[in-house]
């Protein structure tokens, strides 16, 4: 199995050359975007503020981890569904976002409007939340504390294993993969 | 009349919190196994094998099996000759959710109001259904129920003449429409008669019974491999990525109903499928 080693910031070169279906070690930061923090980011933008994080060429990872405990840097931090942040999504592609990683379905709308900004989704498993922390080496507080553990965090990745759902090419793993293995009448 | 301390109850029900977030059922575990086994699709081994191994990390380390630790839903039968003292049933387990998402570094994700939504900070207060059974036991049946298979659940009123064809439809098109949204591989209960809640609560409770238990009536056991079939033959597979085990085992439960009616609910349970039982 061929695993494409990919760090951040994701270039536009590098999102060229990712294909659906790609198994991806994702290494590099990463922010961590929850519902109530999208809702913030789109806020200010709409206020015209600047945002408190650059997020020009950045993946960010829709998550809300659990509570720290001691001797650990982070709880269990896996994905949540990426449709709930469709209607924000838009937004900060425009801002430059790179890369989202999430799991689940996306409207049609969404997923083309990251393939025109030349966006990645990435997949990241559900249900494998401990695993997945043990791939996230660093944690940062960088915006919004007031969010608590919805607030924006910085995560140091390596090798956060990934699958590529959506390329910027149309391929389109959640829809091809079900068309592959699904049994219809004819069959 | 045998007694039952209220703090017993709240330390049972604590316990139970942390146990099925930190420890994986043993049925799911090998539901888990055979599906690495058998799914055919690359991509839905891996992530059974991957479920394995976050099984194994949470349990040796006491970490939560996924990061949504739910809300907690607890089914509680009172045996009729039991009195809880010293304290409310619904308190005792209410602190004992509050103990265990405190102690075990558990998510607080319940809100206090669903139109105010302001997070209550101590992931209470759970949902407590209970029944008053014959004897003096207390058997707690405990689920830490994540938003994501359950916002793809759903109930309705079907047409009682139309017969299980409309209702193998709607299983179908539920689990079809929900696709990797509700984290497949998937526990899936079917709650069949009543009324429209009653449909609903038995197809929650549906999902306790171990995966491979078959109804003990005939007729339904069939139905629900008729079921199993069916949504495995849609091909989305193991987080949607495509393959043969989308669903692990699908569970009916039945109540009889209104000579006019058939309600019909479908209850999803994600792949994190976290529930444990204990007896007082």
């Amino acid at each position: 199995m061929v695993i494409k080693r990919v760090n951040t910031p994701l270039t536009d070169e590098v999102v060229q050359t990712l294909a659906a279906g790609d198994h991806v070690a994702l290494s590099g930061k990463i922010y961590t975007v929850s519902d109530a923090a999208h809702k913030k980011l789109v806020q200010y933008l709409g206020y015209g503020r600047k945002l408190p994080v650059d997020l020009s060429n950045q993946v960010i990872y829709y998550a809300v981890a659990t509570p720290t405990p001691p001797g650990r840097i982070l709880g269990s931090a896996g994905p949540t569904t990426a449709e709930r942040m469709d209607d924000y999504t838009p937004a900060l592609l425009g801002q430059g976002v790179k890369g989202v990683i999430a799991k689940g379905y996306r409207k049609a709308e969404v997923l083309q409007a990251m393939r025109h900004h030349r966006a990645v989704y990435f997949g990241a498993t559900c249900g494998i939340a401990t695993l997945l922390s043990m791939y996230i080496k660093k944690v940062r507080l960088a915006a919004y504390p007031q969010l608590g553990a919805e607030a924006i965090y910085e995560y140091t990745a390596v090798d956060l294993p990934l699958v590529v759902n959506n390329d910027i090419h149309g391929g389109d793993l959640q829809r091809e993969g079900r068309i592959a293995y699904a049994i219809t009448q004819g069959n | 009349m045998r007694t039952v301390e209220a703090m017993l109850v709240a330390e049972v029900v604590a316990r139970l919190c942390e146990e099925a977030n930190f420890v994986l059922e043993e049925n799911i575990h090998s539901a888990f196994q055979r599906g690495f086994e058998e799914e055919i699709s690359p991509y839905g081994k891996e992530v059974f094998a991957q479920l394995l191994s976050n099984a194994a990390i949470a349990a040796e380390n006491r970490l939560p099996i996924c990061q949504d630790t739910g809300i907690v839903v607890v089914f509680i039968d009172l045996g009729q000759d039991v009195q809880v003292t010293g304290g409310s049933l619904y308190g005792a387990i209410t602190e004992g959710v509050r103990d265990a998402y405190q102690r075990g570094y558990l998510r607080k994700s319940v809100v206090n109001d669903p139109i105010e939504r302001t997070n209550t900070k101590d992931n209470t207060p759970p949902v407590i259904h209970c029944r008053i059974v014959d004897g003096d036991r207390i058997k707690i049946s405990l689920m830490p129920k994540s938003a994501g298979s359950e916002n793809m659940s759903t109930a309705k009123m079907v047409n009682p003449s139309k017969g299980w064809e409309v209702i193998k439809e709607f299983v179908v098109d539920t689990v079809e429409r929900a696709g990797p949204n509700p984290c497949p591989p998937l526990v899936v209960g079917v709650g069949i008669g009543g009324t429209l809640e009653k449909a609903a609560l038995i197809s929650k409770e549906a999902l306790f019974r171990p995966v491979g238990h078959r109804h003990p009536e005939e007729i339904k056991a069939h139905m629900e491999d008729e079921l199993l079939d069916a949504v495995n033959k849609l091909g989305i597979g193991p987080m949607g990525r495509g393959g043969r085990i989308t669903v692990l085992d699908v569970h009916i439960e039945t109540y009889p109903t209104h000579m006019a009616s058939m309600a019909v609910a479908v209850n999803l349970l994600c792949c994190a499928a976290r529930y444990k039982t204990a007896e007082i």
